[in-house]
């Protein structure tokens, strides 16, 4: 029943698909000024039916329809009521459901909210996502349907995998999807700007606010990924520059270029070419993540059981995107002449760019060549942490000053006053890191050069926050928010790195261990039965002679039935200043078990800066609001 | 459109990437060992994890019956999990010889958590660096793998053996 309701509302889409592109391409050619209701209407159509197909779904799961092929291979009716819900995007069918929702409902919104701007432009752009929306409409009718059924119906479900059984998880891929799929509506512009030449100032104001969207989901979801690694994975760390996570930094890179490089379009009218670029780049990175993802290339938790006739499927459909972008950029490519003083904010803001084009291609490098080598030589090797600690650490330390100095500066030309101010800061900069040095620890020339970069920008747009409250002006407020957690952000890693505790032993209930100034008590064992696991509940009461605080932490080892699996859940104690992290695993045929004690300081400091970065980008979308 | 070397450039980097893809994608699984299910190990040496002059080859293998070839470490909590498994095999059943390979580890670690736990393993061949691990295609541990006198690999397990998937070896080498 809700297989075919399912079917028959993806057909609907897809032919209303079909109308749009049709009826937008009539319209293009009548010269009135503007778009015929029809095409408001069939938009419409088409939104509300992929709505309604995805509560189709979603339904589906909450009822645990097994008669869906989807739901009985990745649900059970034993999961609490919130991942059954989450199921829904939790495996490559419905996810690549909620990819289409996205690319639809971006269409309609860009199409109803740009009324000001040219209409050619506006159709084009509406014809070229509709083809996007069909290429994966075909690809989720002929390869990946959700709604396939089965018969005779499966009595129970197969279950969805414990790791991603968690609230972050839960919310992290609609939020990639938000900021990913988001960027298909200005790579849809893009190529329309080129087509209709409409292009400039007035192209930038068109399509800034959807940059920004898609900045800001994609930052936060990077972020609630990192989050999810670190309280479930339990292996102590939040960044571990895996091949998957490379493939989401890789997008994150040219939007962010070309959010900034946007305002120098908007403002100075130039740049547009680059701008493009970088608007059709930032889209075939996303999907060329995709395809490594999910066609197997790249294994990780993220390959939902791989299968290669949808590689070739993505990867065909890549090839076509990337070919016709760019026969039809270099088609309509005019060449433009760059004037920019040195010190003005525009070559600052280039300065940014080749920064981000940098650490891209630093990036796509690392993630590359192994995928490369092993199919050229059948050589397999992995690049890790120390490849990009090297190539990547280093440049920090200049791209953390041109954030503080670039913004100080006015735009096309401006004056030397104010060098002596950085002068200062830097040498406030220098005194704080010799002190923490002094205090705290020893650490390498580089993390020197690393805290005071960060120290001066974290000064600098403290000092910027104070103006902004002194002039009212909120406008800058923004900028000032995501540069400050940013500069936070590099501190607050760099303290965690340096001056992180780790201690691995065994324990069994009832003894003590002493670590420095800790003392780590088993005290004792519970069992705990729950809805879908079972838990084994540590009892560990942990003292700290510094200060005489005396806590407990319950670590837990889960036992979950369908499918059975173990699973090992850290006990946090999150501080401002700390995180005190245990870790139990059972040995077997004995009474030990093994224990990990970590105290990472700032752990909380760095998701609470990481958020402010995409904070920023969500104050600068309100502040929009309101100014209109 | 006019033609520039910069363009004719940026079009075979990209088609040569696509290329490679499309390569990729026939390897598909490269990573993924349960097509590896079949296939014939060959090239197979260890050295023991605690003598330098110990190893063992494939002629070893030939003269067992079954081989499991199991990857371990003593950082693994899974492998804490399966170990009751691995020895109730070695106990059990003499038709089986069972070899733990330990992956990236130290072998300190390695030696007290045999000591701790008991020790399955007719031979614990070192892997420190992991470099010998990803020859077998393996991506995470713990993982096994069973083999027959011929070194056809019959049996791939991901992840911790559980009760299932005993009872499945115990079976396929009946």
């Amino acid at each position: 029943m809700l297989s075919s309701i399912g079917n028959i509302l993806v057909i609907l889409v897809l032919t209303l698909s079909f109308l749009i592109i049709y009826n937008a391409s009539l319209d293009i050619k009548f010269s009135s000024q503007s778009i015929k209701k029809n095409i408001y209407k069939l938009s419409l159509f088409q939104t509300t039916f992929t709505v309604l197909s995805f509560f189709t779904l979603i339904i589906g799961f909450v009822i645990s329809d097994f008669s869906l092929i989807n739901v009985y291979e990745n649900s059970h009716t034993a999961k609490p009521f919130f991942y059954k819900v989450a199921g829904t995007w939790g495996n490559h069918e419905g996810s690549l459901l909620l990819w289409v929702n996205i690319l639809v409902i971006f269409s309609y919104l860009f199409l109803v909210f740009n009324h000001i701007h040219d209409k050619k432009f506006r159709l084009y752009t509406l014809i070229v996502q509709n083809i996007l929306i069909l290429g994966f409409l075909f690809f989720l009718l002929l390869n990946s349907n959700p709604f396939n059924s089965i018969y005779p119906i499966p009595l129970e479900g197969l279950g969805l995998n414990p790791i991603l059984q968690d609230p972050a998880l839960a919310i992290h891929p609609p939020l990639l999807y938000v900021g990913f799929v988001g960027c298909s509506i200005f790579f849809s512009a893009a190529m329309a700007s080129l087509l209709s030449g409409y292009g400039g100032k007035i192209f930038a104001q068109s399509i800034k606010t959807w940059v920004k969207i898609s900045w800001c989901f994609q930052t936060l979801g990077i972020i609630v990924g990192s989050i999810w690694a670190y309280y479930e994975l339990g292996w102590g760390g939040f960044w571990f520059w895996d091949p998957v996570e490379n493939a989401s930094l890789l997008p994150w890179f040219a939007i962010t270029a070309l959010m900034h490089s946007l305002i120098v379009l908007e403002k100075r009218n130039t740049l547009y070419s680059w701008v493009i670029i970088l608007c059709l780049l930032t889209f075939i990175l996303s999907v060329t993540g995709t395809f490594l993802v999910r066609s197997g290339i790249l294994n990780s938790v993220h390959t939902f059981a791989s299968d290669p006739s949808r590689g070739i499927y993505i990867l065909l459909f890549l090839s076509l995107m990337i070919f016709s972008s760019l026969i039809i950029f270099f088609t309509k490519y005019k060449k433009e002449t760059y004037n920019f003083n040195l010190k003005s904010r525009e070559t600052f803001i280039l300065v940014n760019n080749w920064f981000m084009a940098f650490f891209l291609l630093t990036v796509l490098i690392g993630m590359l060549y192994p995928i490369f080598l092993d199919v050229l030589t059948n050589v397999k090797i992995s690049v890790g942490p120390p490849f990009f600690n090297i190539v990547i650490i280093p440049l920090v330390v200049p791209f953390l000053f041109f954030m503080a100095i670039g913004p100080k500066f006015g735009w096309v030309k401006s004056r030397n006053k104010f060098f002596y101010k950085f002068f200062f800061l830097i040498l406030g900069a220098v005194i704080i890191n010799i002190l923490i040095f002094y205090f705290f620890g020893k650490y390498s020339f580089l993390s020197n050069l690393i805290f005071i970069a960060a120290i001066f920008l974290i000064l600098q747009s403290c000092i910027d926050v104070k103006k902004i409250i002194n002039n009212k002006n909120k406008f800058e407020l923004p900028r000032v928010i995501s540069h400050l957690g940013f500069g936070l952000l590099v501190f607050f890693i760099g303290v965690n790195y340096q001056f992180s505790l780790e201690e691995d032993f065994n324990l069994k209930v009832g003894e003590i261990k002493k670590i420095n100034n800790y003392e780590v008590n088993f005290q004792d064992i519970k069992i705990k039965d729950n809805k879908n696991y079972k838990a084994v509940i540590g009892i560990f009461k942990l003292t700290n002679f510094k200060n005489n605080l005396v806590q407990y932490l319950e670590p837990e080892i889960r036992i979950y039935s369908n499918p059975e699996t173990l699973t090992y859940e850290a006990a946090i104690k999150t501080k401002i200043t700390s995180d005190l992290y245990l870790t139990m695993s059972n040995v077997s045929r004995s009474d030990y078990y093994n224990i990990k004690f970590q105290n990472k300081p700032f752990m909380i400091c760095i998701w609470i800066s990481a958020l402010m970065i995409s904070l920023g980008g969500f104050v600068q979308l309100t502040l929009k609001k309101n100014e209109d | 459109m006019k033609i520039s070397i910069s363009k004719i450039i940026i079009f075979i980097f990209i088609i040569f990437s696509l290329f490679i893809f499309w390569q990729g994608l026939k390897k598909n699984n490269s990573y993924d060992t349960k097509s590896l299910i079949g296939s014939r190990i060959s090239n197979f040496e260890l050295i023991e994890i605690n003598n330098d002059d110990q190893y063992i080859s494939e002629k070893d293998l030939k003269k067992n019956k079954f081989t499991l070839i199991n990857f371990f470490a003593s950082w693994c909590s899974p492998c804490r999990a399966e170990h009751k498994y691995l020895l109730n095999l070695s106990g059990k059943n003499k038709k089986i010889k069972i070899i733990g390979i330990n992956f990236k580890d130290k072998k300190k670690n390695a030696n007290n958590f045999l000591k701790e736990l008991g020790n399955p393993y007719n031979f614990v061949g070192r892997d420190l660096k992991g470099r010998n691990s990803i020859l077998f295609g393996i991506y995470g541990i713990p993982e096994s793998i069973l083999v027959d006198n011929n070194l056809i690999i019959i049996k791939k397990i991901v992840g911790p053996i559980d009760e299932t998937q005993y009872d499945e070896i115990l079976q396929l080498i009946k």
